[in-house]
């Protein structure tokens, strides 16, 4: 074997590994995230497509988190990697895991985190997914080495679910649109409605060709036509017709679900617990508003930050005991402490609903009980699970 | 029987907290409620700058200060007639902040800077911005004028800042997000109270360690709703006070043996506290109830409620 040929392959990880060993009480943190898919939107234009969704809320957390170093003598460093369109994230991931780096964020598809997190080496590493709301992913498909910040599809549908059964608008129309994405979030909205005993009267795809735009909004009068319902739920995950709905439905009835009012982690109208501070400090690091996924970046690396602060200690085991225990109450601008679900690593969040331009109501709604944590009530609970990480102790 | 009304004319002065003033900010009417300690009631409105939040007296209470927010600046009254009088260059968006004993410092939580500014109050002028944590919140002096605390919301630390040289001395960790703090009337021990971690954390002056963690548990409240706020320990150190937030109740604490007495019910959404001068009463600013709860600090019991506008935030009081 020509050792020169193999030399290049064993240096460079080797000399980027060093920096990471040789410096003390410092937590190396890597970003993972994919140039978006182009899509034109269905209405107008409002809003450029951002190449750095949920990056920027990484960096935000290490900014707070070393202010907080400051005083306890820890460091946090990011490295941010933003794939282009046929790059391999599996190439990167082994990359990353060479330099050594153990808490990796990513907001890359479901396919991307659950092959990543099956790679070797990856059983001794923390992927946060701040990218996926697949609830695959927490549930048949979960891994022990995956972490979720982002809320799932079935947790968002669940936080409509409350408030439309408070309203008792309980007679549904779903109209989910073509992408796997708004397939997965009907689905969610599906066992919703199952969960809380509440009529789906009708459910109708929306499969019209996005190039005929000026029709499709004719279109959307007779297309609900012939439906007695209360409320019409629609599955567009990448906004690409739902925006049409609103008021041109034949009956005067509210549009829910991607558009109209919607579930979400986060949102520029959420002002309250102290919210507005990070939303201005976020806006004014990167000139436009926090994402949802921007949010579960940050909150990644927030968690990541106060389990190091709590345990005073930058080892990774610390950290990850940390993170799974009880003992985690993170802020999160939601008014509850977060933490983490043990059984399928999901990040405990309240979920707003929201219109354009104002927060209409904060699920769990008040009423909708749970023995153990009202967070719970929203997505799979333990004991409908699929996944079973660890076992609660007897 | 003139004789004998006088007598219980007489009889009934201590019971009244006579001549009081207690002024509140009310964050959405842009004024202060001016409420008769006597009456009980609304004497009248007075408009300031936009969004009034934190409130006091100067030491010998011929000015009153008011962080109005939303003017990124704090603005100087009368204390007696109310006219702004001055402003003081706070920073950006003042939400609290804390005033010697002497009078003759300020120091101003600038939550969007992760800074404490530090205002001369003779001069008017910024002496020292000092970087704390993430999102400053909570500001208190000692009674001792030693230390000056700031507690930052999302760094979850209490600094410790040596009024003699400006420099933060100590950090202590305490629960998720710190919200306010004050200190025993003998500053021997700082109380510090944690609105996520529904906690109040009792900290020595002296060692700087954690004496005590109270965790707030109101039978039939839910947890979350259990956000601990303002803090207040009455001049004898019997009793201290919490304001628990949404969960709608003040804690009482017995400040000997540090344990919960009591939670009295109050309006919605309980924020900041102040005692009358005799220290008899206890007043409570309810931001979404738009009230002043009124607790008579002997019978630890709510006895009225001053409809007072939109938002009570805080409250001072003034012989």
């Amino acid at each position: 074997m020509n050792l020169s040929k193999l030399l290049p392959f064993l240096w460079i990880p080797v000399l980027l590994a060093l920096p990471l060993t040789a410096e003390a009480a410092t937590v190396h943190i890597a970003f993972l995230g994919k140039q978006p898919e182009d899509l034109r939107p269905a209405a107008a234009n409002l809003e450029p497509v951002h190449a750095d969704i949920g990056l920027r809320g990484a960096e935000l957390g290490i900014e707070d988190d070393n202010t907080t170093g400051r005083f306890t003598g820890q460091k946090f460093k990011l490295l941010g990697a933003t794939l282009h369109h046929g790059e391999d994230p599996r190439r990167a991931f082994y990359f990353l895991l060479k330099e050594g780096y153990r808490h990796i964020i990513v907001n890359l598809p479901a396919s991307d985190i659950q092959q990543m997190a099956d790679m070797e080496g990856a059983e001794a590493v923390i992927l946060y997914n701040a990218g996926a709301y697949d609830d695959r992913l927490r549930g048949r498909d979960c891994r022990a080495n995956v972490l979720h910040t982002l809320p799932s599809h079935a947790m968002r549908a669940d936080a409509l679910g409350q408030y439309l059964k408070k309203k008792r608008w309980e007679d549904w129309f779903l109209v989910p649109g073509k992408r796997r994405q708004d397939r997965l979030f009907a689905r969610a909205i599906r066992r919703t409605a199952k969960r809380f005993g509440v009529k789906l009267v009708a459910e109708k795809p929306w499969t019209h060709d996005f190039d005929a735009r000026r029709t499709a909004q004719a279109l959307v009068a007779t297309f609900t036509q012939g439906v007695e319902y209360d409320i019409l739920l629609v599955a567009d995950e990448a906004g690409l017709f739902g925006d049409y709905f609103p008021y041109r439905t034949w009956l005067p009835r509210p549009v829910a679900g991607s558009q109209g009012l919607i579930a979400t982690a986060w949102h520029p109208a959420h002002e309250q617990w102290g919210a507005v501070q990070l939303q201005n400090r976020f806006r004014e690091r990167a000139g436009r508003w926090m994402k949802p996924r921007d949010y579960a970046a940050w909150l990644a690396v927030r968690a990541i930050g106060e389990a190091a602060t709590r345990t005073q200690s930058v080892d990774f085991a610390k950290i990850r005991e940390f993170l799974l225990s009880d003992r985690l109450a993170l802020a999160g601008f939601k008014g509850r402490p977060l933490s983490f679900r043990r059984w399928n690593g999901q990040l405990r969040q309240p979920i707003l609903l929201t219109g354009p331009r104002a927060v209409v109501a904060v699920a769990p709604l008040e009423g909708f009980l749970h023995p153990v944590d009202e967070l719970d009530t929203l997505g799979y609970d333990e004991r409908e699970s699929l996944c079973h990480l660890t076992r609660k102790r007897p | 029987m003139k004789r004998f009304l006088l007598a219980a004319c007489f009889a009934l002065l201590p019971a009244l907290s006579l001549a009081d003033t207690i002024v509140v900010t009310l964050e959405k009417d842009n004024a202060l409620a001016i409420v008769d300690g006597d009456t009980l009631t609304l004497a009248k409105t007075v408009k300031i700058g936009r969004r009034p939040r934190d409130i006091h007296f100067s030491p010998d209470f011929k000015q009153i200060y008011v962080a109005v927010s939303d003017d990124d600046t704090i603005q100087v009254l009368d204390g007696g007639t109310y006219k702004v009088v001055g402003t003081l260059p706070s920073g950006e968006d003042p939400e609290t902040f804390a005033i010697d004993p002497e009078g003759r410092r300020m120091y101003v939580s600038n939550e969007d800077d992760n800074q404490v500014t530090v205002i001369d109050l003779q001069t008017g002028k910024v002496v020292k911005a000092i970087p704390v944590g993430v999102e400053p919140e909570g500001i208190a002096t000692s009674p001792d004028g030693k230390w000056v605390i700031s507690t930052s919301e999302t760094t979850n630390m209490a600094h410790w800042i040596d009024t003699r040289t400006l420099e933060i001395a100590h950090n202590t960790l305490v629960d998720p997000r710190p919200r306010a703090a004050a200190f025993t009337p003998d500053s021997q021990q700082l109380w510090v109270t944690s609105e996520i971690g529904s906690t109040l954390t009792i900290i020595d002056t002296g060692s700087k360690e954690i004496v005590k963690k109270i965790h707030f548990q109101i039978p039939g409240v839910t947890q979350a709703l259990v956000q601990p706020v303002g803090v207040i320990i009455d001049s004898r150190r019997r009793y201290g006070y919490v304001a628990l937030g949404p969960a709608n109740r003040v804690a009482v604490i017995d400040a000997q043996k540090l344990e919960v007495v009591d939670y009295l019910l109050t309006g919605k959404r309980v924020w900041h506290l102040a005692f009358s001068t005799d220290g008899k009463r206890l007043y409570t600013t309810n931001g979404a109830s738009h009230d002043v709860t009124v607790i008579d600090t002997e019978a630890l019991k709510p006895v009225k409620s001053v409809p007072v506008g939109h938002y009570p935030w805080g409250v001072a009081v003034r012989p």
